[in-house]
């Protein structure tokens, strides 16, 4: 596969780096190192500058207004985007925008109406509840919230747990169990408001990550109006699924571009500092380990590149997405790792940003479908068969 | 389960209690002599000495300081956050010292007991 830029993807990457460097990496010296907002002043000069560039709303389609980019020069993009402190859970701080939930696109008019264009216009906000205490990896079978038809209307009862964003949200995307004999295929999507009687966010999960968290909810026979079945009756695993791939990919450019800082850290600390009278880049225990850095990077990198190539062709990429998840997240925290070793002390303190992203990227061995998941996925599609 | 309140007890606010205070990162309140919450805060990775020097500089900002109590927590920002959403539960309006939010949206979450 190619993967040679060409000179508008050049001029972009370039234009990146430089306001990642330029904007937002001098602005870190002032935000706690835990951070993961900007000042509202300076997330407005920036959200500003992005829409300049034409570069704000990457992930949107463009016939709801988002730019038009391809998802193998997005893929780039995140490489750089990801190059700061805050990076990996929060690019930029999210000044390119975001795209919304992306089951939203498949919405009926009205529920478009109702709450996709609020969420473009940045008015709600939205979670995607999928997992539950009973389980995440395999939600087809695991989930036990259900949804019974009242009327024009469903109730809903059940509980889910590991969701982000639930607390501070307008509404969710929940999904739930309507025929318990059909397994994935009697799960729907619901659009649930988050005002609707019975509902609540029940605790909050702290994790490694200090600025984000979790929440556990309930559902309590909360009555949901027909018209808020997102798709068809039964066919939610589906939506569920295909966002599930999808995600993938830019979920494994954010670690790759944490882990090209890092690594470019290690080399210029391994070139400054002096040990036994010589640097510690003419050791060889240093030179192998930043040699190793560079084979999970490049291994990650072109893994993703072609995975996001796939999506762009058209072609089936669950496989490539899979692969890409599990090869970058297990080698970007291996090169976070060696660099915070070749750092020595300074790697563990918050002066620098090694060790938020040695917490931030074991979350990403769990998080979009834990790594074993990923060899589950790669499994049935090289061998054949089911997950029984 | 609920969100979870900062139970600690109060300690008087004197140079004496800032003093043996450790130098950690974690969660506090600032409160007047009746107990009311006058702020709630955290020590980040910037504070100089963690939570002594968190808990001076934010009481320096009230007057009527009295009291403070704290948690020792890594995850400092999540427990902040719930222990915003928790009192706004509690209260139906955030203490003085937080009222100013911008547009940050505080969390919705079920206080305890209830």
């Amino acid at each position: 596969m190619d993967f040679e830029l060409t000179a508008e993807q050049r001029l972009i990457l370039e234009t990146v780096r430089r306001f990642v460097h330029e904007e937002i990496v001098p602005l870190e010296a002032d935000l706690d190192p835990d951070a993961s907002e900007l000042p509202p002043h300076h997330r407005e000069r920036l959200v500003a500058m992005t829409k300049e560039l034409g570069f704000y709303g990457l992930d949107i389609p463009e016939e709801y207004g988002g730019p038009g980019i391809d998802l193998v020069t997005r893929t780039l993009m995140a490489f750089e985007m990801a190059q700061h402190r805050a990076g990996l859970y929060a690019p930029c701080y999210g000044v390119f925008g975001g795209a919304g939930l992306a089951q939203l696109y498949e919405a009926d008019d009205d529920q478009k109406e109702r709450y996709l264009h609020p969420v473009l216009r940045g008015e709600k906000r939205g979670f995607f509840a999928l997992t539950e205490p009973s389980g995440g990896s395999d939600p087809a079978r695991a989930i036990r919230t259900t949804a019974v038809r009242d009327g024009d209307d469903w109730i809903v009862d059940g509980e889910k747990t590991f969701i982000s964003g639930a607390d501070k949200a307008d509404f969710g995307i929940v999904f739930a169990r309507t025929d318990p004999e059909l397994g994935r295929k009697g799960i729907t999507c619901f659009l649930v408001d988050t005002d609707m009687p019975g509902f609540r966010v029940r605790r909050i999960i702290h994790t490694l990550r200090s600025t984000h968290y979790a929440a556990e909810l309930e559902f309590n026979r909360v009555r949901v109006p027909g018209r808020n079945v997102l798709g068809e009756v039964n066919q939610g695993f589906a939506i569920a699924n295909d966002r599930l791939s999808r995600n993938r990919i830019p979920y494994a450019a954010g670690c790759i571009g944490v882990a090209l800082k890092a690594q470019e850290m290690a080399i210029a600390y391994a070139k400054a500092r002096k040990t036994f009278g010589d640097y510690l880049s003419t050791r060889q225990a240093v030179q192998w380990m930043i040699v190793d850095n560079e084979i999970d990077l490049r291994t990650g990198r072109a893994l993703t590149l072609e995975a996001a190539a796939r999506a762009d062709a058209g072609k089936p990429f669950r496989t490539e997405a899979a692969i890409c998840k599990l090869v970058a997240s297990e080698g970007a925290s291996r090169v976070v790792d060696r660099s915070m070793q070749i750092h020595g002390g300074y790697g563990m303190t918050k002066d620098l940003p090694l060790e938020r992203w040695y917490r931030e990227l074991r979350i990403r061995r769990v998080g979009e479908g834990p790594n074993e998941i990923q060899r589950l996925i790669v499994a049935r599609d090289v061998i054949g068969g089911s997950f029984h | 389960m609920t969100g979870v309140r900062l139970g600690k007890p109060w300690r008087d606010l004197d140079d004496a209690g800032i003093a043996a205070l450790p130098g950690q990162l974690g969660v506090f309140q600032i409160g007047d002599a009746e107990g009311v919450v006058l702020e709630l805060g955290f020590a980040g990775g910037r504070s100089r000495f963690g939570l002594r020097s968190a808990i001076a500089e934010t009481a320096a900002k009230h007057e009527r300081a009295a009291r403070f109590r704290y948690e020792v927590t890594m995850q400092y920002w999540s427990r902040f956050e719930e222990l915003l959403a928790v009192y706004l539960a509690d209260h139906g309006e955030l203490p003085v010292g937080n009222a100013d939010r911008g547009d940050r949206r505080i969390g919705r979450i079920a206080a305890p007991g209830r």
